[in-house]
């Protein structure tokens, strides 16, 4: 190590666990050698796989275009890692630095990154979601799995929420001309993410491809055969459905549950961390030894007036796990903020839906630019009179400026003059659902200000909210 | 083994590195790209034509001897 290498790092830092071997894990590795750390780097992963991509399982591999196996991620940098994959952590020993294996194999650290992601929220009922075409996608292998299942020409596909997982699932199903019916609860798909106004676009950009879309409708229950095959499924308008194929795309649950007793604050809504990416222990201290990046953290962002977010975007895990490995490896006075802009891309049903900033804390949403009818256009979310993000739909170009507007604190509406934009600007509410309600798939959600670790569905009220065969409607007492 | 990523946030669909290599990326729907991370080794000079034709330089590409443990990698990041 250099003597300049030597100052930039604090030198007490040799030994550096990772734990969740996928983008956010893989990034920080590459960034700690890149930033020039020479020590050890252990990556520890329950999957059996080398890091690979997710984006491409609910798109590309699902058409057949793409064998699963050819998502796997480039090593950008000389890693010099040491890989344990196929077992997870089990536990995590503040005092001692240590992480817990399931073999029983305990290593110790001088600093650790957790970056152990979600996973598919399950079906509720156990002995449904376990019938032969209940399928979940999150994994190499579920993706293998559902393509299996598509591939073979099922009758009818069921996909359960309309979130972006569930809208990517049913655009495929079209694709593949297979008759798809998507239920979601709220009244449009996409409206934990996006609102109710754009939810409406992608409602009638499905009806237009032929998807069978039922909204304010849950299923409340799933039927096999005497085989255990996948035959009914019952619709809360009463209605009855034969399909051979269900998609469960109820959003995804943070890997908490393995920091249990640890001393760290989190609950399901992540691991929370301050804007240096640092852990909180559950006496509201910032760790000085424990990071944590990635869909499975939750930290206060400078743009959003410190409301806490959790923020489940591919771009969120490269560019957050790059600066908590900037800042494990520095001293104090030389970490930097994570203030980066959430972004996301989707692409369904013939369009590129890309967003920059976070539509979720909006209250209005205007067009700014090309219309509806084309399926060309961009619209502008402001909340309390300055844009806080932008979507783009087929018109990817125009989103760096957009970006910057955000950036800036511009006004609401913006002031564009743009040739192809209306002649007036209309604002229109975003439509979202009121904080705390469970939607599917918000996947960039404010979640309330400071490191409080009350566990949100603690009551028996919310945890029914949370049930997604409750139909629309339900009044929690 | 060839291995690329490409940052589709940052990628605005301009498909240069489609013309520089045809096989690997594609254009879907007028603006959304595809591609395969694990392209032929064979194809690795069109690849590279590809991530240096980028205008936003949002395609990584990385050359691996090994799976696991020792790589050897070309640093290829902006
Ligand atoms: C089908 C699909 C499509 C997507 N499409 C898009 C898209 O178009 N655009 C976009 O911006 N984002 C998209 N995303 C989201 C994006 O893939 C995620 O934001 C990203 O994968 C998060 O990376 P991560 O490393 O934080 O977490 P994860 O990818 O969830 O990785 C966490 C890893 O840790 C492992 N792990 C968990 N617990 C333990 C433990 N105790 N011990 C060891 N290992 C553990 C997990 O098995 C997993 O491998 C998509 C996601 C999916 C599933
Ligand atoms: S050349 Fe770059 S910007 Fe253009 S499509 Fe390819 S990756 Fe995207």
């Amino acid at each position: 190590m250099s003597s300049s290498d030597t100052e930039k790092t604090a030198s007490s830092v040799q030994r550096i666990i990772i734990v969740g071997a996928s983008l956010a894990g893989l990034s920080a590795a590459e960034a700690l050698r890149s930033e020039g750390f020479t020590g050890t780097i252990t990556v520890i992963g329950d999957e059996p796989y080398a890091p690979y991509d997710r984006p491409p399982l609910s798109k590309t591999v699902l058409t057949g275009l793409l064998p699963a196996e050819h998502t796997t991620l480039p090593q950008r940098v000389d890693l010099h890692a040491e890989w344990l994959l196929g077992v997870p952590a089990i536990g995590l020993a503040l005092e001692n630095r240590e992480v817990e294996l399931a073999d029983g194999r305990r290593f110790g650290f001088d600093r650790l990154l957790i970056a152990t992601g979600t996973r598919a929220r399950p079906w509720p009922d156990s002995a449904q979601a376990a019938l032969d075409g209940v399928c979940l996608l999150r994994t190499r292998d579920d993706a293998a799995k559902l393509r299996a299942r598509l591939a073979a020409g099922p009758k009818r596909v069921l996909v359960i929420g309309g979130g972006f997982i569930g809208s990517e699932v049913a655009s495929v199903c079209r694709e593949l001309d297979l008759t798809v019916t998507v239920t979601e609860r709220s009244s449009t798909p996409l409206i934990g993410a996006l609102g109710s106004a754009a939810g409406m676009f992608a409602g009638q950009l499905q009806c237009a491809h032929g998807v069978d879309l039922r909204c304010n409708v849950t299923i409340t229950a799933l039927e096999g055969d005497e085989n255990g095959r996948l035959r009914h499924a019952y619709l809360s308008d009463g209605d009855t459905l034969d399909i051979d194929v269900a998609v469960v795309a109820l959003g995804a649950v943070r890997n908490v549950e393995w920091l249990h007793d640890s001393g760290l604050a989190f609950d399901s809504r992540g691991i929370i961390c301050d804007s240096t990416c640092r852990a909180f222990n559950t006496n509201g201290m910032a760790t000085d030894n424990i990071f944590v990046a990635g869909d499975v953290a939750r930290w206060p962002h400078p743009l959003y007036e410190g409301e806490l977010l959790t923020v489940e975007h591919w771009g969120n895990s490269v560019e957050q796990a790059r600066t908590a490995a900037h800042n494990m490896m520095s001293a104090p006075a030389d970490r930097r903020a994570y203030e980066t802009l959430p972004a996301f891309w989707s692409r369904q049903f013939g369009v590129n839906l890309k967003t920059v900033g976070l539509p979720t804390f909006a209250d209005e949403v205007v067009l700014t630019q090309g219309s509806i009818a084309e399926r060309r256009l961009v619209a502008a979310y402001g909340h309390k009179g300055r844009i806080v993000a932008a979507l783009t739909v087929n018109m990817a170009r125009w989103l760096p400026a957009y970006k910057a507007m955000i950036e800036a604190r511009a006004p609401f509406p913006p002031v564009l003059h743009a040739p192809d934009g209306p002649a007036e600007l209309r604002p229109v509410p975003a439509g979202f659902p009121p904080r705390g309600q469970s939607t599917h798939s918000p996947i960039a959600t404010p979640t309330g200000p400071g490191p409080s670790i009350s566990p949100p569905e603690e009551s028996s009220t919310s945890a029914k909210v949370q049930d997604p065969r409750v139909p629309p409607g339900f009044q929690p007492k | 083994m060839l291995r690329i990523v490409v940052d589709l946030n940052r990628c605005e669909s301009y498909a240069q590195c489609v013309f520089a290599a045809p096989s690997v990326f594609w254009i879907k729907d007028g603006e959304s790209l595809e591609y395969d991370y694990v392209p032929d080794d064979s194809l690795r000079v069109q690849v590279e034509r590809a991530a240096a034709a980028c205008p936003v330089q949002a395609i990584s590409i990385c050359w691996l001897d090994e799976q696991l443990g020792q790589q050897r990698g070309n640093h290829n990041e902006q």
